[in-house]
């Protein structure tokens, strides 16, 4: 499941809290990995662990939380095992982050300029004047109008599109090798969305750079990925390349998810619903962790699954997939 | 058509702020400071059909939540009418005024800010039909354990708080309180955009299944065109204070007319579509404290014409029941 150029192999990676109720495995044996000019989609709904395995691929898990096993490898090296100094020099520069709520990102008090000039020195030893044309430079890549005046202005000055977009700026000052990106367009408006769709997969095919995309859109992950990685309950049930993974989904609770986002085929008739609560991350059932919603299950189900491997690079974990032909 | 249940006149919305004392000194020694007004909804008419579903769509800012809220009767309108069963109700007294404000109800977007995390459920549904007589003391346990089970929620849990419920259960609280009342109009803002994927299919699924149970007519304000289209009979599109097209749903997804319904259509990712192009339309939407003059979709109208700077397009209907307020559209 390793490929050679692969920018970033996560191997078995686990993420616990050990919180005073109970350790709740936010991420139990992940594994992805994701090549050049590639986008690799992580769908999922709250809780399911989107979020930790992308900060835990940048060591930025805090405590109670903690790595407890995995091999983060990038370019060779284990990031688990790096040093803080180590890690510090590729976050930001190597490896770079976009977060969900721009405005929780950018410090409310520092001009634009001088968040995307520190941003630069933390790394290099250059002039502030050269940074500055670099900055403008960058900020008219991702659709800034006029950016050497907007350097000045404040994040509020900004509308929420406009400030994801200085984040993403931020985010392609070094030229990055891979940009993980969490749920960055859900606090956005569809026509705005769309405009940063377009300009990311554009930016991906210029520089080849590889995109991590988290987010509980599959429309969105459709439309924009390479392949998708469906978690649940800490785990990828399902992964595999994207048109092929959402048009014969074979975990049911993939399948349920496609199901149930409405479409225009289906109009007014009753959508499929997963039925149930998304689980309780103290008090994870033995084994397959969707099993009480599942329809397929049985008490084969409670044991240890493990990754399966279908011939078009699908993988998947279930007893009971749906491998029929046809839908 | 048949008599429309909810019949919007020419509402407008306004916000604004008066000037204080040292504001209007200023004013009179010359400074250019005038009132902010936000004119958060424009001069809009819309009817409802008694039985329909009618989707409201736009993005954010673009006043539908404001307009739901009139309709619902929880904001005056700053001009215009709200004509309920062909009566405005602002004008009723009594027992019809009353009649009149439980039977439009609203269910919110948020299910966390929209419930009282002091009290419990059998409080957040019960108190509104005790309080209005809907039913006597003796029968209010079994009234509110009958309209816990109908929107799917264990009535064992009427003595529980907010928090002890998940997100999509919290709203399906917020479902009842509103039914609690019965109502046969319910203005539904945004109410499934901050639940997960999996319980967003539930909550649609029981929104249709009360609407064929109970008669209800629904105004559904939602961001989310999948959704819209799913559930509603007619759609209204809404762009910065105004309804630039409305049409039936069918109608209206197949063959959209006005310039900013194309793009909004062509933005929406689906699941069928594969590395689409995004990107139709420009720009970002403009601060309703200063609209575009003419036309408010003009700065970013790929067909744009002089014209539309300047004089504001009236709805017209361009086929039967399909109403667009572009000049593209002639006349």
């Amino acid at each position: 499941m390793m490929q050679d150029q692969s920018v970033l192999a996560v191997e078995g990676l686990r993420s616990h809290f050990f919180t005073r109720a109970g350790v709740v495995k936010a991420v139990d044996g992940v594994s992805l990995h994701v090549a050049r000019g590639e986008i690799l989609g992580i769908a999922g709904e709250s809780g399911s662990g989107k979020s930790v395995t992308a900060f835990s691929i940048l060591k930025l898990v805090d405590p109670p939380g903690r790595v407890i096993a995995g091999r983060v490898d990038f370019g060779g090296q284990d990031l688990l095992s790096c040093d803080e100094e180590s890690i510090r020099r590729i976050r930001g520069k190597r490896i770079a982050m976009i977060f969900q709520d721009p405005m929780m990102t950018l410090n409310p008090l520092m001009s634009i300029a001088d968040q995307m000039v520190e941003s630069i020195k933390a790394h290099e030893r250059t002039t502030r004047a050269a940074a500055l044309a670099r900055c403008a430079a960058t900020l008219e890549k991702v659709g800034i109008p006029d950016a050497a005046r907007r350097l000045l202005a404040y994040p509020h000055q900004f509308s929420g599109g406009m400030r994801q977009r200085v984040a993403i700026a931020i985010a392609l000052l070094h030229k990055p090798d891979l940009i993980i990106a969490d749920e960055p367009t859900t606090a956005l408006d569809v026509t705005i969305q769309g405009q940063i769709l377009h300009e990311m997969r554009q930016l991906c095919d210029e520089l080849g750079m590889a995109l991590i995309w988290i987010s509980h859109d599959l429309a969105v992950l459709g439309n924009l990925c390479d392949r998708i990685n469906v978690m649940y309950a800490g785990r990828v049930v399902e992964a595999g390349r994207a048109e092929d993974l959402l048009e014969r989904p074979v975990h049911p609770y993939t399948r349920g998810l496609v199901g149930s986002v409405p479409g225009n085929s289906r109009r007014g008739q009753e959508l499929t619903q997963i039925p149930g609560m998304p689980p309780n991350m103290l008090d994870l059932p033995d084994g397959c962790a969707f099993r009480p919603r599942c329809p397929r299950s049985g008490d084969e189900c409670a044991m240890e699954i493990g990754v399966r491997v279908l011939g078009d690079g699908r993988e998947y974990r279930c007893l009971h997939p749906h491998l029929e032909s046809g839908k | 058509m048949s008599e429309a249940l909810v019949d919007v006149q020419g509402v407008s919305k306004r916000f604004g702020r008066r000037l204080d004392t040292v504001e209007r000194l200023a004013r009179r020694l010359g400074s250019d400071i005038s009132e902010e007004i936000v004119h958060a909804v424009d001069a809009v008419s819309l009817k409802v059909a008694e039985g329909e579903v009618l989707g409201l769509v736009g993005e954010s800012g673009c006043g539908k939540s404001t307009l739901g809220r009139v309709i619902s009767g929880l904001l005056p309108a700053s001009s215009g009418r709200v004509l309920y069963r062909g009566a405005d109700p602002s004008l009723l007294k009594g027992d019809e005024a009353r009649a009149a404000k439980l039977n439009r109800q609203m269910i919110f977007q948020d299910p966390y800010s929209s419930l009282n995390p002091r009290m419990q459920v059998r409080g957040i549904i019960g108190e509104a039909p005790r309080y209005h007589g809907l039913c006597d003391r003796a029968g209010l346990e079994g009234y509110i354990d009958a309209i816990m089970a109908k929107v799917g929620l264990e009535p064992s849990f009427k003595d529980r708080y907010p928090h002890q419920f998940s997100g999509g259960q919290r709203q399906r609280i917020g479902i009842a309180r509103a039914l609690a009342v019965k109502p046969d109009f319910i203005v539904c803002d945004e109410p499934i955009a901050a639940l997960d994927v999996s319980i967003q299919a539930q909550i649609i699924n029981l929104f249709m299944k009360l609407r064929s149970e109970l008669g209800l007519t629904y105004l559904f304000i939602s961001h989310d065109l999948g959704v819209v289209e799913h559930l509603s009979d007619t759609v209204a599109i809404m762009y910065l204070g105004r309804i630039v097209e409305t049409a039936a749903a069918e109608e209206l997804f197949s063959h959209p007319n006005h310039p900013y319904t194309l793009a909004l259509l062509a933005e929406v990712p689906r699941l069928g579509g594969r590395k689409k192009d995004f990107s139709v339309i420009k720009g970002e939407i403009p601060s309703p404290l200063d609209p575009p003059r003419g036309c408010h979709f003009h700065p970013r109208c790929p067909h744009a014409m002089p014209r539309c700077a300047a004089e504001i397009p009236a709805s017209r209907e361009i086929l039967g029941g399909h109403f667009s307020a572009c000049h593209l559209n002639g006349g």
